[in-house]
This record gives C-alpha cells, sequence and structure tokens, in this order.
C-alpha cells in the first residue's frame, strides 16, 4: 500500500511546467513573455532550419497560421466555451473578407483600415441574425443551420455579380504602412547562422511580396484577441457560457439567461471570423468564393477539437498543427492530405481530448488519481 | 421559432444517470472525508429587491393546477400555499407527480389549467431563469451540476443569477465587474463554508463524492437568494445518519430566513422536519396538515400501505 501511494504522492509534487511557469515571481514572468513574443515577431527573418518551409514563402505561411490561429480563438468562444456546434464558421470569414472586398473595391474605395471594423461589425450582425432563430434549437440541428451557412454564402458569393461572381474581387487596398527602417534576416546556407544584409524586410511596408509585416500585424490581432479572450472568460460572462455548455436547463434554473449568452458567443465568435477574413482580404488583395470552401469550415473545426476545444492555448496550437504541418510537408504533395487525415484519427484515438485539454481535464485527472490512491490504500489496509 | 422542447423533462428520474451527473465514486465516502457542515456561517438571502412578505404571510400559492402530458394527468386540480418561514414537506409515493410540481414551479412547465402565484402575482410564462431572479431556487432529485465547473465555480453561477456585468463591463474591467466578483466570492465562500465544503472549492463538481454533490446543489440554490428554497428529495442516496444531518440543516437553512419546500418520501423523516405536509398521490393531493395530522390520515396511511418501508426510503 505504502509503495503506491508514495510513488503517487512523488509525482504529485513534482511541478509540471505550467506549474512551474505559474510560481515565477511577475517581473521574471514578463521578462519570459516579451521575449517570447521578440522570438515570435523575429521568426520568420531567422530563417530556423526545419521549422522554415521549404518549398513555400516562410513569411506568408505564418500569416495563414496566425489568421488560423485567429479564427480558431474565435470558434474556440462558440465551441469550447458555450459547447455550440459550428459547422460553417467559415461564412462569418467570408462575410467579413467580403465586406472588405466590396467597401474597398468593389463599390467603393475606402481605405483597408476603415473598412476592418465595418467587416468586424457586419460579420457580428450575421452571427445575430444567424443566431437569433436557430439558437432556441439544440444541438444537432444547430450543427446542421451553421452548415447549410456556409454554404449559402458561398453559393450567394458564386452568383452574385454584384458581389464580383466567381471571379471574385481584386485590387483590395493593402493595410496602411510607414516604411521606417529595414530588418535584416539570418543566413543558414553556410551551416552558421549569419546575419543577412541583403534579404532583409521593411518594417512596415505592406507590399505584395514580402508576407512577414502581414504576419506582425496578425499577430498584434492575435495579442489583443487574446487579452479580449481571457479578460471576457474569466468573469459572469464565461461562467454563464460554461454552465450554459454543461447543462443547459440547470444553468436557466440558477438563473443564466442561456439564450442571450449564447447569442453573445455566436456573436463575439462571428465578429473574430470576420476579423480574420479582413485580415486575409488585405493580405491577399484579391479574394474569390474559391476561398471560402467548407473544407474550411472543416478545418477550422480540427483546429479547436485537435487543439482541445476550452483551452485557448490547446486551440492555438490546434491551429498551428492544423495549418502549419500540410504548408511543410508540401514537397509530399498529395500524399501529405492522407497522412494529415491519418494524423487526425490518430489523435482522435490517443487524445480524444485534444493535445493541450482545458485546465479542467487536467485537473480532474489529477483528483481522479487521488482518488484511486486512496481507494488503493483502503483495500490494502 | 418554436419555443423548444426538452428532450428530457428537467429532474424527471432518468432510466439511467448522464455519465457527467452521476457522482465519481458510490455514496461510502472515506471516513477522513465526512464533511462537517458549519451551521454559524451567516448566509442569510441578500436583498434581490423582491418585496418580502412577512413571517408566516403567503409566499407561494399553487392553485388548482392540472398538468397533463399527453393522456397522462400529472398533477390534478392540486392547491397549496406555502407560508413564508416555513418547512412545507410535499410527500408521496413515486411517481405522485413531486417533481413536476416542482417544474411547474419553476416555469420548466406551463400549467394546462390553474396558476401558480407568487408573492399574490400569477407567474405566468417567465422564462426559468426570471424566475429565479424573482427568488425561487431549486434543486434536482437527480443531481444535475456543472460537472466541469469547480465547486466554486459552480455556486459563483448561482450567485450571478443577480449580478448584471456583461462583455464590456468584463473587458474594460470597470468597477461593476469588480465589486461583483469580490462580493460575490465572498458570498459564494460562506455558501461553500456554511455546507462544509470551502475545503473543496477548487474540486471539479464531478469529483467530489455523492454527499458533497447533494450538498453543492443546494450550496448553489441558495447562491440566488431565494425567498423559497426547493429541495427535491436531497436526501436521496443517503444513509440514516446522513438523512438525519441533512434534515438538521434543513432547519438551519430555514433559521437563516429561508422558506424550504421539500421533496422526500422517507415518511418518518419529514415528520420530524417540516411544519406542514402537503401528500399528493397519481396526481391529486389527498391530505394536508400538520405532521401528527397526517400520520393518521387514513388516506395517507392507505397510499403509503404496500409501499414498504425499504422501497419508500
Ligand atoms: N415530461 C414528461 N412527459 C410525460 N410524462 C411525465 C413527464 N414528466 C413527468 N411525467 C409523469 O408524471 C408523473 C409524475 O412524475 P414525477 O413528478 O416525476 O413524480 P414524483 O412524485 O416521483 O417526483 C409520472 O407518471 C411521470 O411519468
Ligand atoms: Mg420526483
Amino acid at each position: 500500500m505504502t509503495t503506491t501511494t508514495n510513488v503517487t504522492q512523488k509525482k504529485k509534487d513534482r511541478p509540471n511546467l505550467n506549474e512551474r511557469i505559474a510560481d515565477l515571481p511577475l517581473p521574471i514572468k514578463v521578462v519570459l513573455w516579451i521575449l517570447f513574443a521578440l522570438f515570435l515577431f523575429a521568426l520568420p527573418l531567422l530563417n530556423i532550419p526545419f521549422i522554415t518551409t521549404p518549398d513555400s514563402d516562410f513569411g506568408g505561411v505564418l500569416f495563414t497560421v496566425s489568421t488560423y490561429v485567429l479564427v480558431a480563438l474565435g470558434l474556440n468562444i462558440v465551441v469550447g466555451y458555450a459547447g455550440l456546434l459550428d459547422l460553417g464558421y467559415v461564412g462569418f470569414y467570408a462575410v467579413g473578407a467580403y465586406t472588405v472586398g466590396v467597401l474597398s473595391s468593389q463599390h467603393g474605395s475606402l481605405p483597408w483600415l476603415w473598412c476592418v471594423p465595418v467587416a468586424i461589425a457586419v460579420a457580428m450582425v450575421s452571427g445575430i441574425l444567424l443566431g437569433a432563430p436557430t439558437l432556441r434549437v439544440r444541438g444537432d440541428y444547430l450543427a446542421i443551420v451553421t452548415l447549410g451557412f456556409g454554404e449559402i454564402v458561398r453559393l450567394t458569393l458564386v452568383n452574385s455579380q454584384w458581389l464580383g461572381g466567381a471571379q471574385g474581387i481584386s485590387n483590395i487596398p493593402r493595410p496602411p504602412g510607414i516604411e521606417l527602417f529595414e530588418v535584416p534576416s539570418i543566413d543558414w546556407s553556410t551551416g552558421v547562422p549569419v546575419v543577412d544584409l541583403g534579404t532583409t524586410t521593411t518594417f512596415l511596408k505592406f507590399g505584395i511580396s514580402d508576407f512577414i509585416p502581414y504576419y506582425w500585424l496578425a499577430l498584434v490581432v492575435i495579442a489583443l484577441v487574446l487579452v479580449f479572450d481571457i479578460l471576457v472568460k474569466n468573469s459572469r460572462v464565461g461562467r454563464a457560457w460554461e454552465a450554459t455548455r454543461e447543462d443547459e436547463d440547470a444553468a436557466e434554473l440558477m438563473g443564466v439567461p442561456t439564450f442571450r449568452f449564447k447569442l453573445l458567443a455566436f456573436a463575439l465568435g462571428a465578429a473574430i471570423g470576420g476579423l480574420s477574413g479582413a485580415l486575409f482580404a488585405g493580405k491577399s488583395g484579391f479574394i474569390n468564393p474559391q476561398s471560402f470552401e467548407l473544407l474550411l469550415s472543416i478545418l477550422f473545426l480540427a483546429a479547436v477539437v485537435v487543439g482541445g476545444q476550452g483551452n485557448r492555448w490547446g486551440v492555438i496550437l490546434g491551429a498551428i498543427v492544423v495549418s502549419y504541418f500540410p504548408e511543410r510537408f508540401r514537397e509530399f504533395a498529395d500524399f501529405r492530405v492522407l497522412v494529415f487525415g491519418l494524423a487526425l484519427m490518430l489523435l482522435a484515438i490517443f487524445r480524444p481530448q485534444g493535445l493541450l485539454p482545458p485546465r479542467r481535464t487536467l485537473r480532474a485527472k489529477r483528483a481522479d488519481a487521488r482518488q484511486h490512491v486512496l481507494e488503493e490504500g483502503e483495500a490494502g489496509a | 421559432m418554436p419555443e423548444p422542447t426538452n428532450p428530457e423533462p428537467v429532474g424527471a428520474e432518468p432510466t439511467t444517470p448522464t455519465p457527467a451527473s452521476r457522482p465519481s465514486t458510490p455514496a461510502t465516502t472515506p471516513v477522513d472525508e465526512v464533511t462537517e457542515i458549519n451551521p454559524d456561517v451567516d448566509i442569510a438571502p441578500e436583498d434581490i429587491g423582491v418585496p418580502v412578505v412577512a413571517e408566516g404571510e403567503r409566499l407561494l400559492e399553487v392553485d388548482t393546477v392540472t398538468l397533463r402530458f399527453g393522456g397522462v394527468v400529472a398533477l390534478n386540480e392540486v392547491s397549496f400555499h406555502i407560508n413564508k418561514g416555513e418547512i412545507l414537506g410535499l410527500i408521496g409515493p413515486n411517481g405522485a407527480g413531486k417533481t413536476t410540481c416542482f417544474n411547474v414551479m419553476t416555469g420548466v412547465y406551463q400549467p394546462t389549467s390553474g396558476v401558480v402565484r407568487y408573492l399574490g402575482k400569477p407567474l405566468g410564462k417567465r422564462h426559468k431563469f426570471q424566475i429565479t431572479k424573482l427568488g425561487i431556487a431549486r434543486t434536482f432529485q437527480n443531481i444535475r451540476l456543472f460537472a466541469n465547473m469547480t465547486a466554486l465555480e459552480n455556486v459563483l453561477v448561482g450567485v450571478d443569477a443577480h449580478h448584471t456585468t456583461g462583455v464590456v463591463t468584463a473587458m474594460f474591467r470597470l468597477p461593476k465587474h469588480r465589486r461583483e466578483e469580490e462580493q460575490g466570492r465572498a458570498r459564494a465562500m460562506e455558501l461553500l463554508e456554511f455546507m462544509g465544503l470551502d475545503g473543496k472549492a477548487d474540486e471539479l463538481a464531478r469529483n467530489l463524492p455523492y454527499g458533497d454533490q447533494r450538498r453543492l446543489e443546494i450550496a448553489r440554490a441558495l447562491a440566488t437568494s431565494p425567498q423559497l428554497l426547493c429541495l427535491d428529495e436531497p436526501a436521496a442516496g443517503f444513509n440514516p445518519a446522513e438523512k438525519v444531518k441533512l434534515m438538521e440543516l434543513i432547519r438551519t437553512i430555514r433559521d437563516q430566513g429561508y422558506t424550504v419546500l421539500l421533496i422526500e418520501h422517507d415518511m418518518k423523516l419529514v415528520m420530524g422536519v417540516t411544519d406542514r405536509i402537503v401528500v399528493l398521490e397519481f396526481g391529486r393531493k389527498i391530505a394536508e396538515g400538520s405532521p401528527a395530522e397526517i400520520r393518521d390520515n387514513p388516506a395517507v396511511i392507505a397510499a403509503y400501505l404496500g409501499v414498504d418501508e425499504e422501497d419508500a426510503s
């Protein structure tokens, strides 16, 4: 009896990485965060071997990864926090991108920056319009309705000449920049890292060939959304979402206006989706309905589920996995999709809670283990 | 848009308990884990802005309420009332309509005919959460905690019933958010302490032993500062000693300023703790009166005859 208890005791006493970071004094934590942020900003310039994608522009890949991260954060509010299965999230992404396209190029000439708040608002309103009638029904119906929404948006885009039809919208203006200075990159071609003053990125020029500034912009947006996410989740709003997810009837009977909170989650999720779409439009300068296929909705959802729905760090990791690896292994052409599918299946089998399950699951596991030890101990005694 | 249909009636006995709400450990808690309640902690209801009636006056009135589910008449012209400050027992054999009665009082079902009056006014077609805000709170016969939230968070959701922090207030951490969080946490911790659960504030609800889960349900309901606390078989699954303790707890709760409606089908237990008792059988009220009157009532004896003690407890 004593041996098992002792072993588990030791395991429990050794704090995991998370706890060790949490125990660090605040100034050190701040410094670590700043270093980490600097690393993220420098990532496309460091050209780190193996991490850097060999077959596609790494800056562009990092931007794509960032939009996935942003989308996953938004979808996590809907799916992870409030427990609403949304299969048409790409619809909001499209609404955001097309709002920018219409206002800045197709039917107007507003600068990109002005279009962004409008895109967020339009996506949010479309979320409310879709959610108001459908959030009263539960579970499966919502999944079907949202699935339909995603397709309806795409088909509307294809068939509406006003929206550019199948050709889409081009000449979307770029985000405004100021060209201040050049940032050198690192060259590894000799085997050792050398500062390469020949290949530089202009801070901050949103051009058509160098996508690194777009990635930087996306990083800033992600940071803002993360802060928003943390503040809102740790409040009455976050608790109401979770209670609704856990047991809608019980939540309602404990005074939670569940419909209102579900609609709120839906609207906020849609707004973040629209914001990602606006970023995407600003970077590509060109959008067409093919950029908003159903498959994208599935990938977005995969990012959330693979990462660990309900845990913001988990879904970020999930988004990176889902969007980065297919780019990294582009050399294997279509074969990579097969491997990717297999990997997802293996994940579903071996980590059904996701790569980084929410804290609640981890805590539960630990408590279960403790309970187990207690019972074992009793049986042995 | 049609109103949502409840796929599973709230509080109705489930055929299989949901895995989430099933306690991870059987009722046999290790001896050192038995929780002692702290009756001295002040958990009096907070002012929630509803008129408080004087002690002994009518708080809630069920007036000739009938509820049909298709052919099943779950409640048949049931009338009774609850006075402020009392413990009213609602008893009856299984399937008598006790839980259904709670469901009508908390807005889960609309009566087919008849009205429920609260503080003199009909409840009408209010949403469930609105009724909770008016001061009626309940627990569930089959435990329905927020399984993946901590004990503290469960209680906080109840406290939040009277809070108004929204996205903007939370996002900018406005003073209202801080105030509500601070006061809410303080009240939630008091309630947990009262229930003897303060040491388990950060445990997930689903990892709590069975008895603690039952107590946590009561704490969560109390957190909404109800005028009327409805307990649906809170002692189900308890051993006799635990049951006695729970009845003491219910009396303490009443003494702290709550009115309690208690469903329990163990007759003997109810006798000791209630001021008045209403007896249901097959959806009808067959008796009402003091515990002594109920004990000698032939109709009640007949209803409970044939149901042996083991079955009834
Ligand atoms: N949603 C429902 N649909 C159909 N019948 C129901 C529903 N809820 C309860 N009933 C029926 O109403 C009767 C009373 O049930 P209930 O109130 O749960 O009894 P109890 O007194 O044991 O709590 C039972 O016959 C039950 O089958
Ligand atoms: Mg019942």
